[in-house]
């Protein structure tokens, strides 16, 4: 479990870097962005809590994404609570012959009561080696 | 600012659609300083060559990011429940987005509360989506809906 702190001045700087009016993202109401939460992981999350995926990163795209908000987004000056983990694992296979690899990465968020407060799932696709491909 | 919509929602009822961009590498580095995504791919021409690609290209979640702008804008931020992005295409350098959205469905439970399913695109300007993704909202009964 690792804590990230929701900052006014980055939920700010976040709302600029997509363009969302900065009204309802700083100040005294601020709530963040939808998509906010991607700096937990990023920017917080220690070495030890990351969640391990043996797949080859020079073939591996972001495939999906999404946050699920019980209440709604999370209001800045809070502090949360994180743990991640890898919610699931699967392949299927690829279009043209090998196998493609899924991961979703979820990381649950956590308020000082202890409410879930936001859930991200973050999936992530290795694409297949080609039978007879140099690697 | 109202952050919840009132207003009637129906199944089919869109929102102008809107464009973001043209995307430049500042505004990819923004987003990058902003995230935490320092992912070299998106910023470094030189290692971007070395992996076999023809440029620098934008990260997904900037455009998933922009998409989620379009929705709030549009139905405000209190009552979205999820947003889940799907990402198709990878965008680059001078491409301009267009996003749309469109309300897929309204279910109204015995409460009276809206629950509303939004389906969004953001298309490249070739016509091809870059970002596809749902939006979930829910209302109180008394949204102000007719």
């Amino acid at each position: 479990m690792f804590e990230v702190p929701i900052e006014p001045g980055k939920v700010r700087e976040f709302a600029l870097a997509v363009e969302a009016p900065t009204e309802r993202h700083y100040g005294p109401d601020a709530v963040v962005t939808p998509t906010f939460l991607t700096t937990a992981g990023l920017a917080w999350e220690p070495a030890e809590e990351q969640a391990v995926l043996d797949f080859d990163l020079t073939r591996t795209l972001h495939g999906s994404e999404e946050y699920e908000f019980p209440a709604g987004p999370p209001r800045a000056g809070q502090t949360l609570s994180v743990t991640t983990r890898v919610e699931k694992q699967f392949e299927r296979p690829g279009e043209r012959g090998g196998r493609l690899r899924f991961a979703v990465v979820a990381r649950e968020f956590r308020d000082a009561a202890g409410d879930l407060v936001a859930v991200q799932r973050s999936t992530a696709i290795e694409l297949g080696d080609v039978p007879g491909k140099e690697s | 600012m109202a952050t919840i919509a009132t207003g009637a929602l129906e199944v089919g009822d869109s929102a102008p659609a809107r464009e973001f961009g043209p995307i430049t590498r500042t505004a990819i580095v923004r987003y990058a300083g902003a995230s935490g995504d320092f992912n070299p791919l998106h910023h470094d021409d030189e290692f971007a060559a070395v992996a076999g690609f023809p440029a620098v290209f934008s990260i997904g979640m900037l455009q998933g990011g922009y998409l989620a702008t379009f929705v709030t804008d549009w139905l405000g931020v209190d009552g979205l429940r999820r947003y889940a992005m799907r990402f198709r295409e990878q965008v680059w350098l001078g491409d301009v987005l267009t996003c749309t959205g469109t309300i897929a469905a309204v279910e109204i439970d015995d409460s009276g509360e809206e629950t509303i399913e939004v389906e969004l695109a953001c298309d490249r300007q070739t016509g091809a989506p870059a970002v596809t993704a749902t939006a979930t909202y829910v209302r109180p009964a008394d949204s102000g809906r007719s």
